[in-house]
């Protein structure tokens, strides 16, 4: 799973609706997969993304060279950091931790699991 | 034959051996590539532009390597293990692949999605394959939290084959509490066992 698509993950138990972004990363083995850049795309998603909650989880596995805030202008170099880190960067192996109800979503050869139990759901 | 939803619940039904012969079958497969091209026309994408999309019941990545072919990003979730690793990362697909029972509902925040696809997958959300599951709130679980995954304008495609007038009844008027507005689009008549699809329009977020 890539971090883009970490950022846009929520906890989905049942009743869960309050302090259940971004998951928490715990052991987490990563992985660089290597995609064609595309800065149009790239641009598109940028909105869409919690700056905030990106910064968090990337402290977690160790990238401490995010600025606090987006900045208004950048210049391709940024796009490229962010598209190595966004795009390129795979979580294969790990949990993730939601920080209000405590359910963990195994990740397993780079596939997460949501399932929820019974009465989870 | 039975129908496939009758005789096992779908992460069962497609096991190991079902899962191979799914995606080595190629009458199968070009019914599969047919009905992905069909529900991305209807999605209406702008043109020239890569979208981020939600495969419901991405099974194998059959519908995911067409997306990858057409330039989209893709996330796709399917309930059947089997499905998943054993044969769609053998594919290599691009998309992002989830374990996951849509009827349980989804976690994504709101407006992320730019469209939804889901071929042959929610018929499968109308049975009651354990005595705890209700169809009713499973599809209103489903409905709602896409709903709220796609961003404000985003469709959905849903190509299903239902049973009977009941369930379409059941799944349209579900989705349209949940928000999304739109039709069924039933595919050409008089050829057996065509599949019908279903168009929704998320038109505003909640
Ligand atoms: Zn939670």
């Amino acid at each position: 799973m890539r971090l883009v698509v970490h950022n846009m993950l929520q906890c989905h138990v049942k009743g869960c609706v309050s302090n259940n972004f971004p998951l928490q990363l715990l052991d987490v083995e990563l992985e660089i997969q290597e995609i064609e850049f595309n800065p149009r795309f790239l641009q598109n998603m940028l909105p869409r993304l919690d700056w905030r909650a990106f910064v968090t989880t990337a402290a977690q596995i160790g990238i401490n060279s995010l600025p606090q805030d987006l900045p208004e202008v950048f210049d391709e170099d940024f796009l490229k950091k962010l598209h190595r880190i966004l795009f390129e960067t795979h979580i294969v192996q790990g949990k993730m931790i939601c920080a209000n109800c405590s359910h963990e979503y195994p990740v397993k050869d780079g596939i997460p699991n949501m399932l929820l139990s019974e009465d989870e759901a | 034959m039975s129908r496939p939803e009758h005789q096992a619940p779908p992460e069962i039904y497609y096991n190991d051996a079902e899962a191979k012969k799914y995606t080595s079958n190629t009458r199968i497969q070009s019914v599969q590539a047919e009905l992905t091209y069909r529900a991305l026309e209807l999605l209406n994408l702008p043109e020239d532009e890569p979208a981020y999309l939600l495969d419901i019941g991405c099974g194998s990545g059959l519908s995911g390597e067409i997306l990858d072919e057409e330039g989209h990003m893709w996330v796709g979730m399917d309930i059947s293990p089997a499905m998943l690793p054993e044969v769609a990362l053998d594919r290599e697909v691009e998309g992002d692949l989830f374990l996951q029972d849509v009827g349980q509902g989804m976690g994504f925040r709101p407006g992320t999605f730019d469209g939804a696809i889901s071929v042959s997958v929610i018929q499968w959300l109308c049975n009651a394959d354990r005595s705890s599951h209700n169809p009713k709130s499973r599809l209103t679980r489903f409905f709602s939290t896409l709903y709220s995954s796609l961003r404000r304008g985003a469709k959905a495609v849903f190509q299903f084959y239902p049973e009977n007038d009941d369930q379409c009844e059941l799944l349209m008027n579900t989705a349209m509490r949940c928000g999304f507005e739109g039709g069924l689009i039933p595919t050409e008549d008089g050829k057996p066992k065509m599949p019908k699809a279903l168009g929704e329009d998320g038109e505003d977020e909640p």
